[in-house]
């Protein structure tokens, strides 16, 4: 973890909820790094913290897959940062990764809110 | 899949690009620059987690590492040429003799001979007092096969030539008669055609013969329809019924080209006491070779009572068949072998020392890497992957510079040796040399890799980092060192002893009194067919047109006939009384020798009493003999033998000799076996079919062969001639010079090569230890110590080294001397003047390796050496 500045609110990200973020974040056009982790943090209410070491690394197995694309690019203030866009195949797996998501939380949903069938505790 | 990898350094741009755009816009959500730059540092984090997180993502990190560790390796040797340069070459010089010996070893001693279960396959033979391998007379072989119970076969070999009848003439060609079941007892099988059938070895059986497969290549085109086809064989048509294997081979026949059954004797061949036929036979299942042994002399007892045989001490004698054939160089090629093991140990540790000189002057890295984080088993991995890689290079270059010398040692055995080393042909890098080079390519790794990991472990590394490290000698690496160099001087001590003794040996053994002229001769072997000369007065007219036809040549000085050239074999023998002196059966063993009038003094032999043959000693007159010094001390001691008569059985017929001269001894038999009495009886008496002429030339005798082989086709064309050469070139490749030369100039070679490897390596401990001293040196000089005094020091240093290796390597070369013992001819095996020798070599050898270095510590500048650190 890289800082002690952690706020306390913040949750750690779910193994492997990361690259269904990085997925929708893309969505909505091509971004580079920074502009995907602040993404990330601002819809998420600033519940997420993005570890940047996990969010490069994410992005690079994603590109390896082929899911997403990566091309050096100059940012709207004038500097150079590397753009990465979705691919066909990446759509693919983010409707793909996005049902199953919300499979599981239903089935969590379900579990948590659920009255406990058994005897009291 | 196959696109180019993303480097290290896009990815940390990427990141740099990550920083400045979140610095960006904090700056822009108010903060000021600094204070941006830094909160983006912090809030990313880690930046060289993150880089190392790219660089390790999908790689297997022990061989990233082994990789890595090869990369420096190899930056590491290449840096130092010189260094790797040496290492690879002595690492290759001492594989390469190793695994070259071992090959020969593998070939003669390991791998199976071709036949079917070849452990079961025994010589079975007479042996008389003195003499194993004695053979076989035809009716005791008849008696063996059928009363003995345990071979499941037993069967006789016998050597002889033919004339074989070419496009161009005749020719003398080797062949084999054996009886008919020789080859299913081998358990050999034509590849062509069949086998001898049941009663072709019957007597009156048909004129058939099997072909081996270089006769079939060489003479027949290698033909497929050869079989059925007849070859014309000492005036008698052959059908040839068939061809033995590529891989068939038999070493006690040497190169035999024709395989006929035995099914027409001789006259003599009748007797019981004529004894040419060599047993081979198969072990039954279960029959220990002690046991058919004792069953064997049981057998042969039986059959001399029953026969009322005397005159010989006969023992019958059961050998495993391999040990006949390898049994006399199994000694050498072990020596051999053991010689070259030396020097690849001492390559080893000349080589591991170089290495621990390398890995003492990096000290300093191995200590810095330790600082930064370098774990010890990371450190020792570094070194033990630089140890592999340099024992790689260098036993694959030693397992090249191996092949080269087995092709090279295999071409050096004349041919007519080799004809009876069959195995030479399995020389090379099989299955079992493979496996002997990896195993020494592995040991040599594994000395490589421990010696600077062994150095690195006790080495701690805040040592290392201090300066101070540097000037002080560490105690380890001068007792490794030192005690390295020891072993290597010992070895190389051992090593020269050997060559000093074989050197010796081979010189005793080539200036061993021949009794005779050997230089200016040449030499060639005649055939006479039998049709065409029959009675011995026909013969007789021919030895005499021979000797005259040839004396007449240009150069040529003198020239006579033998029926057996002088070093060759003490044998045949013949077993002789003393006529007029009472006869017990004692067993008066002497060589025989027919030979024309002319052909004592053509030799040179020197007569010591009486006379040598004439003209009138034929046929027609009363046998006379001459003998030699020997036989005569040894029969007639204190009497003049002149005028006293030999009685003996010559082919067959009683017959008498009476003594009509003495010569001094000639060597009939090999260099290094003691003079046998010897009888020589005229060739024009006895009516040889098979001889050699022997041609004294005025100059070169190798100028004469040419015309001695023309002018005896012109006596007559049907003569056979084979194998024309100077008699000195014979001598000088008989077995007992060339294996005593082969140990010689080898073990010469190991030991020439260990001697340079011990005093370069002393050199290498002095000249280190000098330069490691140099402040302790300039001290001493400043505080007035003399040159003189520098010199004794760095000389008394090496002085002691070279003493504890000389004492050492003395003491085990005793033990190895005393091992190679019986392989030393007319030298002591702990000769003093070899030791000697060998002392003073090594002791000059250290002293020039010491002189430089000491030269070099005298002549430090005080005033430097204590300013340079």
């Amino acid at each position: 973890m890289p800082s002690q500045s952690n706020p306390g609110d913040r949750i750690a990200l779910l193994q492997g909820t990361l690259d269904l973020l990085i997925l929708k974040t893309l969505l909505f056009g091509a971004r580079h790094g920074q502009g995907i982790a602040r993404s990330i943090q601002r819809q998420s209410e600033e519940v997420f913290f993005v570890d940047h070491g996990s969010l490069y690394l994410a992005l690079q197995r994603l590109e390896d897959r082929k899911w997403i694309s990566a091309k050096w690019g100059v940012s709207e203030n004038n500097r150079k940062a590397r753009f990465y866009s979705l691919t066909a195949r990446g759509r693919e797996q983010l409707t793909e990764k996005t049902s199953e998501w919300q499979r599981l939380t239903r089935a969590m949903g379900l579990i948590l809110d659920g009255e406990p069938s058994g005897e009291e505790v | 899949m196959f696109r180019r990898k993303r480097s290290s350094d896009d990815f940390a741009e990427e990141i740099r690009a990550h920083l400045a755009l979140e610095a960006d816009e904090l700056q822009s959500e108010g903060l000021s620059e600094d204070e941006a730059q830094r909160r983006a540092k912090v809030e990313f984090g880690s930046v060289q987690t993150a880089r190392e997180r790219f660089y390790l993502r999908g790689r297997v990190a022990w061989l990233d590492d082994l990789l890595r560790d090869l990369q420096f390796a190899v930056r590491q040797l290449t840096k130092r040429p010189g260094f790797t340069f040496v290492a690879i070459l002595v690492l290759a010089l001492g594989i390469g003799a190793s695994v070259a010996m071992f090959a020969f070893v593998n070939a003669a001693l390991l791998e199976p001979l071709p036949y079917k279960d070849p452990g079961r396959i025994m010589s079975v033979n007479e042996s008389d007092t003195g003499l194993p391998g004695w053979p076989l007379s035809y009716p005791d072989f008849l008696d063996w096969q059928a009363r003995n119970k345990s071979f499941s076969s037993l069967d006789v070999y016998t050597g002889s030539g033919y004339l074989l009848r070419t496009g161009s003439g005749m020719e003398a060609v080797k062949g084999e008669r054996v009886s008919g079941g020789f080859f299913q007892t081998l358990g050999v099988h034509p590849m062509l055609g069949r086998d001898f059938n049941p009663g072709e070895d019957q007597p009156g059986g048909p004129n058939v013969v099997l072909l081996s497969y270089q006769a079939w290549v060489r003479r027949f085109g290698a033909r497929p329809d050869v079989t059925g086809s007849t070859v014309d064989l000492d005036n008698q048509v052959y059908t040839i019924i068939g061809v033995l294997p590529r891989s068939f081979s038999f070493a006690l026949s040497g190169g035999a080209e024709f395989w006929a059954p035995i099914n027409r004797l001789s006259p003599h061949e009748h007797f019981r006491t004529f004894y040419t036929f060599f047993g081979i036979g198969r072990l039954r299942e279960g029959v220990t070779v002690q046991a058919a042994r004792t069953e064997m002399r049981t057998i042969s007892a039986q059959l001399q009572r029953q026969y009322a045989v005397t005159g010989r001490d006969l023992n019958a004698s059961v050998l495993p068949y391999s040990e006949v054939v390898v049994g006399n160089i199994r000694p050498i090629l072990l020596m051999l072998l053991g010689g070259a093991c030396l020097l690849l140990l001492i390559a080893c540790v000349n080589v591991g020392s170089l290495v621990l000189v390398r890995s003492e002057s990096r000290r300093h890295e191995i200590a810095v890497r330790g600082a930064l984080g370098a774990t010890p088993a990371r450190l020792i991995r570094q070194f033990v992957t630089e140890g592999l890689l340099l024992a790689g290079l260098g036993s694959a270059t030693g397992i090249a510079f191996a092949a080269v010398l087995m092709r090279l040692l295999s071409h050096m055995v004349p041919k007519g040796m080799a004809s009876h080393m069959p195995f030479l042909d399995g020389v090379g890098l099989n299955a079992h040399t493979v496996v002997f080079a990896l195993a020494t390519a592995f040991l040599s790794s594994l000395l490589l890799a421990v010696t600077p990991v062994s150095r690195l472990s006790v080495q701690k590394v805040r040592d290392g980092l201090m300066d101070g490290g540097r000037s002080a000698v560490s105690g380890f690496w001068r007792r490794l060192g030192a005690n390295l160099v020891i072993v290597e001087l010992a070895i190389a001590v051992m090593l020269l002893t050997g060559a000093g003794l074989f050197g010796q040996s081979l010189y005793r053994l080539l200036h061993v009194p021949l009794g005779f002229d050997a230089n200016h001769l040449a030499v060639v072997e005649v055939s006479v067919p039998g049709s065409v000369f029959k009675t011995k007065e026909q013969s007789a007219g021919l030895y005499r047109e021979i000797v005259q036809r040839v004396t007449s040549l240009p150069g040529v000085e003198s020239a006579g006939l033998t029926s057996k050239l002088p070093v060759e074999c003490n044998c045949p023998t013949d077993g002789i009384q003393i006529v007029g002196r009472p006869y017990h059966g004692e067993h008066n063993e002497v060589n025989e020798r027919h030979v024309g009038e002319s052909y004592l003094p053509a030799l040179h032999a020197t007569l010591m009493r009486g006379r040598f043959f004439t003209a009138e000693d034929d046929a027609s007159h009363p046998g006379v003999a001459v003998i030699n010094q020997t036989l005569a001390r040894k029969y007639f001691p204190g009497a003049d033998p002149i005028g006293q008569r030999i009685a003996n059985d010559e082919a067959g017929k009683p017959s008498v000799w009476q003594i009509v001269g003495v010569i001094d001894d000639v060597r009939e038999g090999p260099l290094d076996v003691a003079i046998a009495p010897t009888e020589y009886f005229p060739i024009s008496q006895t009516g040889d079919p098979f001889f050699t002429l022997a041609a004294r030339s005025a100059q070169d005798a190798n100028t004469l062969l040419p015309e001695l082989v023309s002018a005896l086709h012109q006596v007559n064309l049907d003569l056979g001639v084979s194998n024309e050469v100077t008699l000195n070139e014979k001598i000088g490749t008989t077995q007992a010079a060339l294996l005593h030369r082969f140990s010689a100039w080898l073990v010469g070679g190991f030991a020439a090569t260990a001697l340079i490897l011990g005093v370069v390596g002393l050199y290498g401990v002095v000249a280190y230890s000098v330069g490691r001293r140099t402040r302790e040196i300039g001290v001493r000089m400043a505080l007035g110590a003399q040159r003189g005094s520098v010199y004794r020091l760095v000389i008394r240093q090496a002085g002691w080294l070279t003493l504890a290796g000389l004492a050492i390597g003395l003491i085990c070369s005793l033990g190895t001397s005393m091992l190679m013992r019986s392989l030393l001819f007319g030298v002591r095996a702990w000769d003093p003047a070899t030791l000697f020798g060998v002392a003073a070599l090594l002791g000059l050898g250290s002293m020039a390796a010491s002189f430089l270095p000491a030269r070099r510590a005298a002549s430090i500048d005080p005033n430097e050496a204590l300013r340079s650190e």
